[in-house]
């Protein structure tokens, strides 16, 4: 265990991260309309601000929520830790391997059989065949679909669906696990086994990030929460003063 | 544990050059684009009989029905043999740089999640029609062989059209998957593109057939033009073709490929905003 006890980088490191979209003011909808627009020379360019300058470290094993409205940049910083996008301005340093817990149905394909798409999922993951031989008969008993396996997906129930994405996902310990809004699959006895299996993780030292609007999750399984409001840092603490934070912000807009 | 092998650190200000750094991920990736690959196989025929047969039977249905509509027009020497092998070259650059397309808008949802390279869907997209050409070869040499015309050792000769058809298509696939991916309607036009392209390429007809001047004008603006006559000479005509044939169109799918390889990893980032 000794470790724990040596100073450690943080594990997600942003520094003064900015993410910014160059977007047209209007949406155009078809390539003529955007073609009429860029000859006439008329497409104006809004600079929007994602994510403005947020700074933030994370660390080995922590649970990590970040609550805000729709639009204020969540997913985004989410995105960039996955590194699917690169920020416009500032640094990213992650140590470890990143799995995000995809949304049901990403990655997969109806005509396929569960073991096919098993194979398909796990390829997208970054695993090699061997190895998805290796975890392919736990991740058919967690999800518990037993002889559907052999069925194409699109007779699943969404239920049967959800069990076998979230056991594909998780059938590897990652060392950061991104969770966006996707905690309730199946039913409650499902659910039950998914918490224990991230719980698991986190006691292996996953560090889990994750985005949700349910506060009862973050205020539960997090040890450290960020409130994120039109791309700006506002808070960063334990769940129950970011919550009332973000709380309080709500009553004043209202009054 | 398995997570460890993928161990690394991640720095945002270290990323080597998108185009470079692409061709790295493809490798280290290579196992998901032959899952991708046979995903589209297997799906295609899933649910219909003949299954993976319909690849060899639908060049040769569209063969007879054009042999028999056209033959009395071009009255010439094993005319199905000729179309057969236009139809090859064409319907695999059509249809790989179509799935290029259709594959990457696919995978939208999946590259806003989760890091893949973004090239996979198009490199699969490519692998497939590889696999689609490589069995329609069969039918191909049994109707050469009912047309009575030879089987000469030039078909060895055959795997450098097909190299360069593929990185052809690649770099198409590629560069208009990189608009079509914000604009559906690139899809649609494309079709249009491509109805047009086909008549304006000698599938149907031997070039000496046209007007001069569209006999002159062709081969400058047609890179189909070249890559269906290689493929078409060491089968139709028994004959390897002659280096002054080979070294230009070379030239010019090295550079497609280069060119569409490199817009669309430029604009790979971006995808993840817009999609």
């Amino acid at each position: 265990m000794t470790e724990y006890f040596i100073q450690q980088p943080p594990q997600i490191s942003l520094q003064d991260i900015v993410v910014s979209y160059k977007a047209p003011t209007e949406r155009f909808a078809t390539f003529k309309e955007y073609a009429i627009r860029v000859v006439q020379g008329k497409i104006r360019q809004a600079e929007f601000l994602a994510v403005n300058h947020v700074n933030l470290d994370i660390y080995r094993g922590e649970v990590f929520g970040i609550i805000g409205q729709n639009g204020a940049g969540k997913s985004t910083l989410l995105k960039v830790v996955a590194r699917v996008l690169p920020p416009t301005e500032g640094r990213v340093v992650i140590h470890g391997w990143i799995a995000p817990l995809l949304e049901l149905g990403a990655g997969f394909h109806p005509e396929l059989t569960g073991r096919e798409n098993i194979f398909l999922n796990g390829a997208i993951l970054g695993f090699s065949r061997k190895e998805i031989e290796g975890y392919f008969q736990e991740v058919v008993d967690f999800s518990e679909l037993g002889e559907f396996i052999e069925a194409p997906i699109r007779t699943y129930s969404s239920g049967m669906l959800g069990r076998l994405g979230f056991a594909a996902a998780t059938v590897q310990r990652p060392d950061i696990l991104l969770v966006d809004e996707v905690l309730s699959v199946g039913d409650e006895a499902f659910q039950e086994k998914c918490f224990k299996r991230i719980d698991s993780f986190r006691g292996q030292g996953t560090t889990i990030l994750m985005v949700t609007h349910a506060m009862g999750q973050v205020q539960e399984m997090c040890q450290r929460a960020a409130w994120l409001d039109h791309g700006n840092l506002m808070f960063v603490g334990k769940p129950e003063d970011v919550i009332s934070a973000y709380r309080a912000s709500f009553d004043w807009h209202e009054k | 544990m398995i997570a460890n092998r993928h161990t690394q650190v991640y720095d945002s200000t270290k990323r080597p050059a998108p185009a470079i750094e692409e061709i790295r991920q493809v490798f280290r990736y290579r196992y998901l684009i032959g899952q991708l690959l046979r995903r589209d196989i297997l799906t295609r025929y899933k649910r219909s009989a003949l299954g993976v047969a319909w690849t060899m039977i639908n060049p040769l249905g569209t063969m007879l029905i054009l042999a028999v509509v056209f033959s009395q027009v071009f009255k010439m020497e094993g005319y199905a043999s000729f179309i057969l092998t236009g139809l090859m070259a064409w319907n695999f650059f059509a249809q790989a740089s179509n799935a290029a397309i259709i594959n990457l808008v696919w995978g939208g949802g999946l590259i806003k999640r989760i890091y893949i390279p973004r090239t996979s869907f198009a490199i699969a997209a490519v692998g497939t029609g590889l696999v689609n050409l490589a069995l329609a070869l069969i039918p191909l040499i049994v109707v050469v062989v009912i047309n009575g015309l030879k089987i000469t050792w030039a078909i060895v000769f055959l795997p450098v059209p097909i190299l360069l058809l593929a990185m052809f298509t690649l770099g198409v696939g590629l560069f208009l998957s990189s608009f079509a991916v914000y604009f559906p309607d690139v899809a649609e036009m494309y079709q249009i593109v491509l109805t047009a392209w086909m008549y304006l390429t000698p599938i149907i007809y031997p070039v000496d057939r046209l007007p001069e001047l569209a006999q002159k004008i062709i081969p400058f603006v047609n890179p189909m033009y070249w890559l269906v006559e290689l493929f078409r000479m060491p089968i139709y005509a028994g004959k390897i073709p002659p280096w002054s044939m080979i070294w230009p169109i070379s030239l010019l799918c090295i550079v497609v490929l280069v060119f569409g390889w490199w817009f669309f990893c430029r604009r790979a980032d971006e995808m993840a905003y817009r999609i």
